[in-house]
């Protein structure tokens, strides 16, 4: 038979109701029932979580830190965005 | 890419660190920066995955129910310990079958400490104390170090190595106040663990070749010598609280450094023992690779049984 290894996953836990999932870490398992189950042993033997997400991380499509510039710099001269931008009396109140 | 570009991009690289930014996996890196993390990291998770033998030896030995459930606890979280590091490292560009591989093959390394045998019920309390205290202070200066998926796995093994180092202590505890037997086993434990777990800090500041290159990158925030001293002033009250005696009898307190004098650390033992020559090395190798190559079956039957309900669910689909 040909060597064939468990894919990689990529584990989410909301660690409580109200709060998002949130990354955990990754771990390998055959399918993504394995994957589940093991995510539990590994990221929530002390009560960390309520719900746990796996994706098989190939599935992840992820940005590049070299297109860095492109993508998250011209959000940096967009200060018009920010309520500081704009100049109010200290008299107005609530706003 | 020019070797004067190469040459910039480390200066913007070595900035970033010293501003206390964090290097992410996709982020460039010099390849000694990605090699140096990866041959640490691995030595990392492969200790604590051979770190789970000595201690399993006493699982189906441990003398209450409380003492077996709280080491299987322990060896559990071991083998997350090991798990998690195995992913951070991963990121870094080597398979899970290549750090395997060079564990196996042994030119990887794991920490020497675990070459040593387990011979009785205490030394179950002394690794824990000991051990686990000497791994907890090598540990937290990590949670800060510049790779950002070594330091966030860190930070969740520091949380739960506290308990392991308790959890030793407290067998250390009960046995030192014991009958005489039991005493007498908690003080051959403390005897036969104690400049082992010196050792595990590495060679003196003299010998060491790494710290510069690693005080840079974060990977150490203080010399072995440093923290060896950290440890032995924090453990020796700790000694004399159980009415033990450290096996050291140039130890003195030094009322001018604030600060534990203590006696030659005997490096020969230690570079026999890291080269194989202790007393466990073999032992703990072959145990590793038999686990290994006896669960070669269960991981290719889920493969399979993966691939069938795959197959399964795809025909159920098109139908």
């Amino acid at each position: 038979m040909e060597k064939k290894n468990w894919p990689l996953w990529e584990v989410f836990v909301r660690s409580k109701n109200g709060l998002e999932h949130r990354h955990f870490g990754s771990l390998h398992a055959a399918d993504a029932t394995m994957a589940l189950e093991n995510a539990r042993d590994v990221y929530t033997r002390r009560n960390e979580g309520v719900s746990i997400w796996v994706v098989e991380s190939k599935h992840i499509t992820a940005s590049n830190p070299e297109n860095h510039g492109e993508l998250f710099e011209p959000a940096q001269d967009k200060v018009y965005r920010h309520p500081t931008f704009y100049d109010l009396p200290d008299e107005v109140k609530h706003m | 890419m020019s070797e004067k570009e190469i040459k910039n991009l480390e200066e913007i690289f070595e900035q970033r660190i010293a501003n206390d930014e964090k290097i992410e996996p996709k982020d460039w890196m010099p390849e000694k920066y990605r090699k140096t993390h990866i041959r640490q990291i691995s030595q990392h998770a492969h200790s604590e995955i051979v770190g789970m033998l000595p201690e399993g030896n006493w699982i189906t030995r441990a003398p209450s129910l409380r003492r077996k459930a709280a080491l299987l606890a322990k060896v559990q979280d071991e083998a997350g310990h090991g798990l998690y590091l195995y992913s951070a490292c991963e990121t870094l560009g080597i398979s899970r079958e290549e750090l395997y591989e060079q564990l196996h093959t042994g030119k990887a390394k794991y920490s020497s400490i675990f070459n040593y045998p387990t011979v009785t019920w205490a030394d179950i309390g002394a690794i824990g104390w000991l051990v686990d205290g000497a791994a907890i202070i090598n540990q937290v200066p990590l949670c800060n170090t510049s790779f950002g998926p070594y330091a966030r796995a860190m930070v969740r093994v520091c949380k739960e190595e506290s308990f392991h180092q308790r959890q030793g202590y407290e067998i250390m505890l009960t046995l030192s106040k014991g009958t005489t037997e039991q005493k007498a086993l908690a003080q051959d434990a403390l005897n036969r663990w104690w400049w082992p777990s010196l050792m595990m800090f590495g060679p003196t500041d003299a010998e060491s070749v790494h710290t510069e290159q690693s005080m840079k990158w974060k990977l150490k925030r203080k010399t072995n010598d440093e923290l060896r001293q950290q440890f032995i002033d924090q453990t020796v009250p700790q000694a004399d609280l159980l009415g033990l005696t450290v096996p050291d009898p140039d130890l003195k307190w030094n009322e001018e450094r604030g600060s534990y004098d203590f006696g030659a650390i005997d490096w020969d033992e230690f570079w026999q023992v890291v080269k194989g020559h202790g007393p466990c090395n073999k032992e703990r190798m072959n145990a590793r690779v038999s686990a290994w190559e006896n669960g070669a079956w269960v991981r290719d039957a889920a493969i399979a049984y993966a691939d069938k309900q795959a197959k399964a669910k795809e025909v159920a689909q098109a139908s």
